[in-house]
């Protein structure tokens, strides 16, 4: 397994002018390697469906590479969105999975399945351009480049290390970050895309 | 004795109010009555045709389009909505972005009694959401499909439109 703060550190390297959408308890630590904040976007808000607007961007933005750090649980809430996506076919959307085989915000139960299942496998047979795993990451940062330039859809499945939270909500540290409103208004200003 | 023509809402005047209204893309799940319109829709050099494969992911990939600057539609059926319930609250209506969904009624009939609850709780659960909707059943009802975006536009919320097909004009 891969602590997630090593592979944004390697992703960032490659990242280019990607829109990045971090999702999940992994997903975080982006924030701390970003270079370029007004094209990192929030787009969660409903269980599992962030997938599913990363998509929508993807084909909104044709000429925009979309990378999304998804996380399995959220995948697994509607994993219909791989057949969507894949039929969809949109060239400039890469999809990493940050896999901790758990609910960490929930106290870390396991996801159904946890340790068994194959998502690079489910998303290659859904019919995806290219699919990747890793769980080491030198692997990962060997193959990030290609990966980067790969015709979408590409999916790279990662497995990370838990950071399980045990506290109760309102006793957890939450750092000040920017609301999904926020990042779509910086977004679109950097796009230069009327919010009207 | 003169029969009189049933008249239904044709998927042209669905179509032509989507193009007078610049939609860009229907994100949808077919509806057991709309094979007509689909192939319609498909026809559309201006349109593109995003099929989901749940009806909640419809919401959320509008929401991706609407960010990128796009005009989308959301085509499903009543059961579908109100699968969707999630995805509505936290991708549409707390994003604060217009959305029109064109929603077939299913069950629903104007001269007889409603039998199937997906009619039976429809309104009630666009009334729970506190989203505005119109019935259109005919051509003659299409201007309320115009209404409906300039409603949305103006106040950066989604409006339904409720397809009561009676008639099953979408379906050949």
């Amino acid at each position: 397994m891969i602590q997630s703060a090593d592979v944004f550190r390697v992703f960032q390297e490659h990242r280019g002018d990607a829109i990045v959408i971090p999702t999940g308890t992994s997903g975080r630590h982006w924030r701390e390697f970003s270079t370029d904040e007004s094209r990192d976007l929030n787009l969660g808000g409903a269980m599992g469906q962030t997938t599913s607007a990363a998509l929508g961007l993807a084909l909104g933005l044709p000429d925009e590479k979309v990378v999304l750090f998804d996380s399995e649980g959220a995948l697994l809430m509607n994993m219909g969105i791989l057949a969507t996506i894949a039929g969809m076919k949109p060239e400039n959307f890469c999809h990493i999975l940050l896999d901790n085989e758990c609910y960490a915000t929930t106290g870390g139960q396991p996801v159904p399945n946890a340790q068994d299942i194959n998502y690079a496998g489910v998303a290659k047979e859904a019919g995806y351009t290219s699919a990747y795993s890793f769980e080491d990451l030198e692997e990962f940062a060997t193959n990030v480049e290609q990966i980067m330039k790969d015709t979408g859809p590409v999916f790279v499945a990662i497995k990370v290390v838990p950071e399980v939270e045990n506290e109760p909500i309102g006793m957890r540290v939450r750092v000040p970050t920017r609301s999904r409103a926020e990042t779509i208004r910086d977004l679109q200003a950097e796009l230069g895309i009327s919010a009207d | 004795m003169v029969q009189q023509q049933a008249a239904v809402l044709s998927p042209e005047a669905l179509v032509q109010e989507f193009k007078q209204n610049g939609v860009t893309h229907v994100v949808t799940i077919p509806d057991s009555e709309t094979n007509y319109l689909y192939e319609l829709m498909k026809e559309e050099p201006w349109l593109e045709i995003v099929p989901a494969s749940r009806e909640g992911e419809t919401f959320a990939i509008s929401l991706g389009l609407l960010v990128a600057g796009k005009t989308p539609v959301v085509l499903i059926q009543n059961t579908g909505m109100m699968e969707s319930g999630d995805s509505i609250r936290g991708m549409v209506l707390d994003a604060g972005f217009p959305l029109v969904r064109v929603v077939g009624y299913r069950g629903w009939n104007r001269h007889g009694v409603i039998t199937d609850s997906a009619a039976t709780y429809t309104e009630p659960f666009l009334n729970a959401f506190r989203i505005n909707y119109y019935l259109v059943e005919q051509n003659d009802d299409s201007p309320r499909i115009t209404t409906a975006f300039e409603e949305a536009r103006a106040t950066k919320r989604p409006v339904a439109i409720l397809v009561g097909d009676e008639y099953h004009g979408f379906n050949r």
